[in-house]
């Protein structure tokens, strides 16, 4: 059967589909997915150092400027791909619209939330190392 | 349901239980759920940084909860969860990319190798952390 029998020639023109947002969350589902490839190895392989060796050395190593940047990254580029990853799961599985509109919002919510306090903290922990 | 005289002529999905289950699917789940995790567990990781940034007390006690029985669980789940997301990220992005592995016999051994790698990739760095 020919495309044409089921979708109108606008929907085909403006490709946009169920979600109304055409392919862009796919999109930038894949492109936080590649920042974290080189993300996810660095914060591991980090955190893993850094939460051994007691409250000083942690404050110190997040505090060092390449440290902060890669975190406020790392946390910039997970937040965003969760965003998205948890909205997709809320789309897919939450049929009525009132609790889908409500967990879509909170999801948001939680998520920003999350970045902003994760990017202060990093913030005050370099300004306090006085780097 | 609406009998089979529909009058809405578009195909339907095909529905879960007609499906005989196979590695690819078995991966695509789970990396969903690990997803799902992942989520929720990074918050716990967040908190951990903020508690950091918040000051020795708030740190201390944050060592005290990552030290106890049921935080050093969580986390080692949530290393396998990682390096399961991570592996068939990967393969996702080179699906998509450069269209590599799609072929069938191709994905079902790399949907297996990504939980052989998740479990044996977590223990490798359980050890090092535990004994190095």
């Amino acid at each position: 059967m020919a495309k044409s029998e089921f979708v109108t020639p606008a929907k085909i023109t403006r490709g946009l589909g169920s979600a109304k947002s055409g392919t862009s969350d796919h999109i930038r589902q894949r492109v936080t997915a590649i920042a974290l490839v080189f993300l996810v190895p660095w914060f591991l392989y980090s955190v893993i150092n850094a939460s051994s060796i007691g409250y000083a050395g942690a404050a110190e190593w997040a505090g060092k400027p390449w440290n902060a940047i890669l975190l406020i990254l790392t946390a910039g580029a997970a937040f965003y791909h969760m965003r998205i990853g948890m909205q997709i799961v809320i789309e897919d599985y939450i049929a009525k619209t009132s609790t889908r509109s409500a967990l879509l919002i909170l999801n948001s919510f939680a998520v920003i939330a999350l970045f902003v306090t994760v990017a202060l903290s990093v913030l005050k922990l370099w300004i306090g190392a006085g780097a | 349901m609406s009998g089979t005289n529909r009058a809405d002529p578009r195909p339907l999905s095909p529905h879960l239980q007609i499906w005989r289950p196979h590695a690819t699917m078995f991966a695509s789940i789970t990396h969903r759920i690990t997803g799902m995790g992942l989520y929720f567990g990074t918050f716990l990781i967040a908190a951990w940084l903020i508690a950091l940034a918040t000051g020795p007390e708030a740190y201390a006690q944050a060592e005290a909860v990552i030290s106890g029985v049921p935080a050093q669980v969580i986390l080692f789940v949530w290393t396998v969860a990682v390096l399961f997301h991570f592996a068939g990220g990967i393969r996702f992005l080179l699906w998509d990319g450069p269209h590599a592995g799609f072929k069938p016999k191709t994905a079902s051994a790399v949907s297996v190798f990504l939980y052989v790698f998740a479990v044996l990739g977590s223990v490798a760095i359980w050890a090092a952390v535990l004994w190095l």
